[in-house]
């Protein structure tokens, strides 16, 4: 089993007429993920990639049955895309958009509330059950069915961790991608407290950077659950020179705040393997299995 | 982005908050114009920089005649500032804020911030205000009322009467406190702002509440519907950043420019963060940082390499990919290709590439007569690259 999605999940992509999107879409297709619709105002009614168009959420869900959402919408619609697809109360969504603004996401999080929708993202690539279902952009190509939980605040390193989890035989229960953006949808802890709970992994993998407190979220959960499985982590930008933007709007370090160290020293005290550097992660994790 | 305080005053005015007379001015002469027509016993002349602690930097002064605020002003104009060890460019007063001084029976703080750990805004309010508010927070956190605020379609609401009440019990004080908190929150949601605040914030002799300082941040992603902001942030950025960290950013490539001889590219910011670890754990230091965003075409690559082997200080390339989803690895290569023949130079070049298409990158690149050497691991790249940057500078 992976978590937050099954063989059986049925998934609508809301924008997938878009170029970018029928590329995903059309992926995912292939890797065996149940694509069931497209969602696009005004495009309602129209085929795209041999599936139905529609024009709302609840039209695709009425029709197809779907339950979870891909939204590849475009930053200036992507909020109120996710608030559409709460509102038709899907039991899981993915955004993979970059650039969204924060207080939309302020809104996406207040709609959240009391509800039991799992949003993914924004600016993630998504989540992978390896043999079981794509769910965003990332690449595939050195995926394996295995043992392995891995969430992360980094799209290229987790392609990376991916493939050094395969290399160490070991491979993938799930992989997902919590985004980069200060505000978003399931965090870090959330991941491994599910992590903890899925019996398919046997190991989980955390991919960590400056900025923020998730690290420190997941090292309260730790050392508060004590789980039986290891659980590894990397925190990027151990480095970084301070009060300088480094790519992600989460990665930004200032005046000791969610440092590298800081992170580094919660998560050792709660248990947490670190691992030396970013080409050791697998063999840290196989090491800590064996 | 981070708002010149003239810029942030100007904008919380639109929402009723009080700040004190003033105007900038760009030269001694304005400067004095200004004060005389303000005709104030004293004046504040407040260097326009985009740091925190200019009080420390000697960057505010005051003053007792006009004269005197042309003096400040002369003083002030085109002293140049060094911020954060050396990797930003000097920071420039190019204009002062001539206020006059507003004096005051009590300092206060309010702020109204973007919260990621909780994802809402929150609104930090105090009796207490002035340099050195956040210290004394940190020994006592009771000092500081912290309150949830929520967003009813575009409008922000809150307690801020009970907050105010909190604050302070007379009456008088508190009615005017909670107008305050509830426009600093409307200025905030109405520029979707990440910070807004204001400290100190001055209760005066005649029963005014006064911003005598305010900082504001806007949220970058936010611009597109902000076009006055977004012009603002072209003319602050002018200022703020290096040139070609600025011209990086139209290429799709995410740069900063660093101390080191090592030049490296890396396709993502995570990735990017762990490598430039990894290479200074191998003793090296990098001459920059460079996110190659996951939208960019060779052509934006090859700029962004151009922008390597420009540098002179740069010894040799490190090149760490691991080609995703969106951004394969041929792309990458064929971007330095592209860079190599438009700006040659005999430069070490390592290279480390994995995931989508690395095999075909590699046929690119000999293609390309790129002369590089590769390593399987990553660990062996930055291993590789600082013994050949050592070789070179040797």
């Amino acid at each position: 089993m992976a978590i937050l999605i099954t063989p059986e999940t049925k998934v609508l992509c809301q924008g997938m007429t878009g170029r970018t999107a029928t590329f995903h879409c059309a992926r995912m297709q292939s890797y065996g993920t149940q694509l069931v619709a497209g969602v696009t105002p005004g495009k309602g009614g129209r085929r795209h990639l041999d599936l139905p168009v529609f024009n709302t959420v609840n039209e695709a869900i009425e029709v197809t049955g779907a339950d979870a959402s891909l939204v590849f919408v475009p930053p200036e619609n992507a909020a109120s895309a996710i608030i559409d697809a709460i509102k038709a109360e899907l039991s899981l969504i993915v955004c993979v958009t970059e650039r969204v603004p924060v207080l939309d996401m302020v809104r996406v999080r207040q709609a959240l509330e009391g509800t039991s929708t799992v949003l993914i993202g924004p600016n993630s690539q998504g989540l992978l059950a390896p043999g079981i279902a794509q769910l965003g952009v990332m690449s595939t190509v050195d995926a394996k069915p295995g043992r392995i939980g891995i969430a992360s605040r980094s799209a290229s390193l987790t392609s990376e961790i991916v493939a050094q989890t395969t290399q160490a035989g070991l491979g993938q229960s799930t992989t997902v991608g919590v985004g980069g953006d200060p505000v978003h949808g399931i965090s870090l802890a959330g991941c491994v407290e599910r992590f903890i709970d899925d019996p398919q992994t046997e190991g989980i993998i955390i991919i960590g950077e400056i900025g923020g407190s998730e690290e420190e979220e997941v090292a309260e959960l730790v050392g508060r659950m004590r789980p039986a499985k290891p659980v590894v982590a990397l925190v990027a930008g151990r480095h970084a020179p301070p009060e300088r933007r480094m790519g992600h709007a989460g990665a930004l370090a200032s005046a000791g705040i969610g440092s590298a160290q800081a992170k580094i020293y919660s998560l050792e005290a709660a248990g947490v393997i670190i691992a030396p550097h970013a080409g050791s992660i697998g063999e840290t994790m196989r090491a800590a299995l064996n | 982005m981070l708002l010149h305080e003239f810029q942030a005053k100007k904008l919380l005015k639109g929402f009723g908050i009080t700040c004190p007379m003033g105007q900038v001015a760009a030269s001694p002469t304005e400067a004095q114009e200004v004060a005389e027509r303000f005709g104030c016993r004293r004046y504040v002349v407040k260097g326009q920089l985009l740091i925190s602690d200019r009080m420390q930097h000697d960057a505010i002064r005051y003053a007792s005649s006009p004269v005197e605020v042309a003096e400040h002003a002369r003083k002030l104009i085109g002293k140049s500032f060094k911020v954060a060890n050396g990797q930003l460019p000097d920071q420039v007063i190019h204009q002062v804020l001539v206020e006059e001084f507003v004096e005051g029976n009590r300092e206060l703080y309010a702020s109204v911030a973007l919260d990621r750990a909780s994802g809402r805004i929150i609104l930090l309010a105090s009796g207490q205000g002035g340099s050195g508010i956040e210290r004394r927070a940190s020994d006592d956190p009771d000092l500081i009322h912290r309150s949830e605020l929520r967003l009813d379609g575009n409008r922000a609401t809150g307690a801020f009467s009970e907050v105010a009440a909190a604050v302070s019990p007379d009456p008088e004080l508190n009615m005017a406190l909670a107008e305050v908190y509830r426009n600093l929150a409307a200025a905030f949601v109405a520029n979707d702002a990440t910070l807004v605040d204001v400290n100190p914030l001055v209760y005066t002799a005649d029963r005014q509440l006064v911003a005598v300082d305010a900082k504001v941040t806007i949220d970058d992603n936010s611009l597109f519907r902000r076009p006055e902001l977004a012009a603002l942030r072209l003319e602050n950025e002018r200022v703020e950043r290096h040139r070609n960290e600025l011209e990086a950013q139209r290429f799709q490539i995410n740069f900063l420019n660093l101390d080191g001889d090592i030049g490296v590219a890396v396709n993502g910011a995570g990735l990017a963060l762990a490598t430039h670890d990894l290479l200074v754990d191998c003793g090296g230091q990098p001459s920059n940082f460079m996110d190659i965003r996951t939208t960019a075409t060779s052509l934006d690559i090859a700029h962004g390499f151009e922008m390597l082997l420009k540098n002179p200080q740069t010894k040799a390339i490190l090149v760490n990919v691991h080609g995703g989803g969106m951004q394969r690895c041929d792309t990458i290569a064929e971007g330095l290709g592209i860079a190599l023949r438009r700006r040659p130079r005999r430069l070490p070049i390592v290279i480390r590439m994995a995931g989508n298409n690395a095999a075909f990158a590699r046929t690119v690149l000999t293609n390309n007569g790129v002369k590089f050497s590769e390593t399987a691991t990553m660990l062996q790249a930055a291993q590789k690259v600082v013994e050949l940057s050592r070789k070179e500078a040797a």
